[in-house]
């Protein structure tokens, strides 16, 4: 594996071994020293042409924990917001001597480009690319899920036959076709839940069950429950009506919670919305797996960053 | 080339019977060995060596394994390995002594990256290394503390060490 740019690419064989590779790296972080020095004298770059404080931050931990050396370029201040391409950005970063690109762009695609241009020699990982993917988010949901569901049993093992229930705006989520894509190869079956305006077009060719009702979903009893944040920031048409409706119909609140069995997890991908897609009790609620999720995602970034930068030629 | 076999089920366990002994004899019986076997086959070799230290005097060693594939130092020269899982036994390694445990000593690079490994998890009271096979050839200053057979080899043979929990037999073979 020389790039990770979507969980489509990924074979079931390549997607369990990330997830067991990750399972290695959270065992590191729980010694006195957590430090592992596998990426000794390589260079990972966080390329961020858009805001994000978890990935970043997350991504820049896995790189420091495996000993690299990390650089954070930020497109605001940066001869970015002079006008400089894409191309221009990625050679004078291959001059400087990076191994690997960390990159988010708005754009769908940046990553995939910056991989296949031949403009720098680098890994490239996909951290989030316009509405397209967000891999490495999709994998530590399924490290997440699997870890919850299978306990210390889950070495080798993928999801299969576990019914995932993804709720929210599906339309702008790479965080949902990462997780489709991905589930998918794992065994899993995945349902999608949101008011028509806001699925994709072209969704009843994925590999899901479609439903408009949140009530009919967690009366059906997934395992899992994601709910994805509405994101105000790419609300630019009338999707639905008013933010109380949305949350009146689509948001789980307590007592959609008090309804969803004991053993079903909820999940959210962050940042929240309180009180618009999730509520606070759902949030903080025993079956949330929040907080695991964020710790999850530096041992899954772990795994990804060592897979593509530590080996030498094949 | 023919593979020939040099220790059969019954040499193996009486190799890991003397080197029992042996551990127990250095250490004056002590009550606070871990025996940390190296992926994959030191960790089955760990087991053993324990479960015959606890027949002789119970409760002496606990065993564990230790991955050390981030520790290697010729990582960037090969395809991206994969890592096995560190089990360190309850109560950590801190003030304990510590028995390495690995089927063939070769270079002694993987000892070297398995004392790496150990420095990051706790501070041992002593480091020790049983090997199954010392095969000669080393490349750094590293030697074994108590080996099950030492077997002169040119470098170009290979020496496969196949043990029942993993390959259905016990056998150690030279082609």
């Amino acid at each position: 594996m020389k790039h990770l740019l979507s969980t489509k690419d990924l074979s079931r064989d390549e997607a369990v071994q990330i997830l067991d590779l990750a399972e290695d790296m959270a065992q590191a972080g729980t010694r006195e020293v957590k430090k592992l020095p596998a990426l000794r004298g390589r260079t990972v770059v966080n390329l961020f042409f858009e805001d994000s404080t978890r990935t970043k931050i997350s991504f820049e931990a896995a790189a420091k924990r495996l000993s690299a050396d990390v650089i954070n370029f930020t497109a605001k201040g940066s001869s970015v917001s002079k006008g400089e391409s894409l191309k221009d950005t990625a050679q004078t970063l291959a001059a400087i001597g990076a191994d690997g690109v960390v990159i988010r762009h708005h754009s769908s695609g940046a990553p995939r480009v910056l991989a296949q241009s031949g403009w720098i020699d680098a890994g490239v990982v996909n951290a989030g690319d316009g509405t397209h993917e967000h891999p490495t988010q999709g994998l530590l949901d399924a490290f997440t899920m699997r870890k919850r569901l299978h306990g210390d049993a889950s070495r080798g093992r993928a999801l299969d036959g576990v019914t995932v229930t993804i709720v929210g705006d599906i339309l702008h989520s790479r965080v949902a076709r990462s997780n489709v894509w991905l589930l998918e190869t794992l065994g899993a079956e995945v349902t999608l839940v949101a008011p028509a305006t806001l699925l994709p077009v072209g969704v009843d060719t994925w590999p899901v069950a479609v439903g408009y009702d949140l009530d009919a979903a967690v009366a059906a009893k997934p395992d899992v429950l994601m709910m994805l944040r509405i994101q105000s920031e790419r609300m630019n048409a009338a999707f639905f009506p008013t933010a109380r409706e949305y949350s009146r119909q689509w948001g789980f609140d307590d007592e959609r919670l008090a309804r969803l069995p004991a053993a079903s997890l909820v999940m959210h991908p962050g940042p929240m919305n309180r009180g618009l897609e999730i509520s606070s009790g759902a949030a903080d609620s025993a079956r949330s797996t929040i907080i695991e999720q964020v710790a999850n995602g530096v041992s899954i970034r772990m795994a990804v960053l060592y897979l593509l930068l530590a080996g030498g030629a094949a | 080339m023919t593979a020939r076999s040099v220790l059969q089920q019954d040499d193996i366990t009486r190799a890991l019977t003397r080197i029992s002994h042996e551990i127990l004899e250095s250490s004056r019986g002590a009550s606070d060995l871990v025996l940390l076997g190296i992926p994959t086959r030191g960790v089955i070799l760990a087991e053993r060596i324990a479960a015959t230290l606890n027949g002789i005097e119970a409760g002496s060693a606990v065993a564990g394994s230790l991955d050390v594939t981030m520790y290697r130092d010729d990582l960037a020269k090969n395809p991206t390995r994969v890592s096995a899982p560190t089990q360190i036994p309850d109560g950590g390694i801190d003030g304990k002594t510590v028995v390495l445990v690995d089927d063939v000593l070769y270079s002694g690079r993987t000892i070297r990256a398995a004392l790496d490994a150990i420095n990051d998890i706790g501070r041992p009271k002593a480091v020790r290394l049983a090997v199954l096979v010392d095969r000669g050839h080393r490349e750094l200053p590293i030697r074994a503390d108590f080996v099950g057979k030492n077997l002169p080899s040119s470098a170009d043979e290979r020496i496969n060490v196949r043990l029942t929990e993993i390959d259905g037999a016990d056998e150690v073979t030279i082609e």
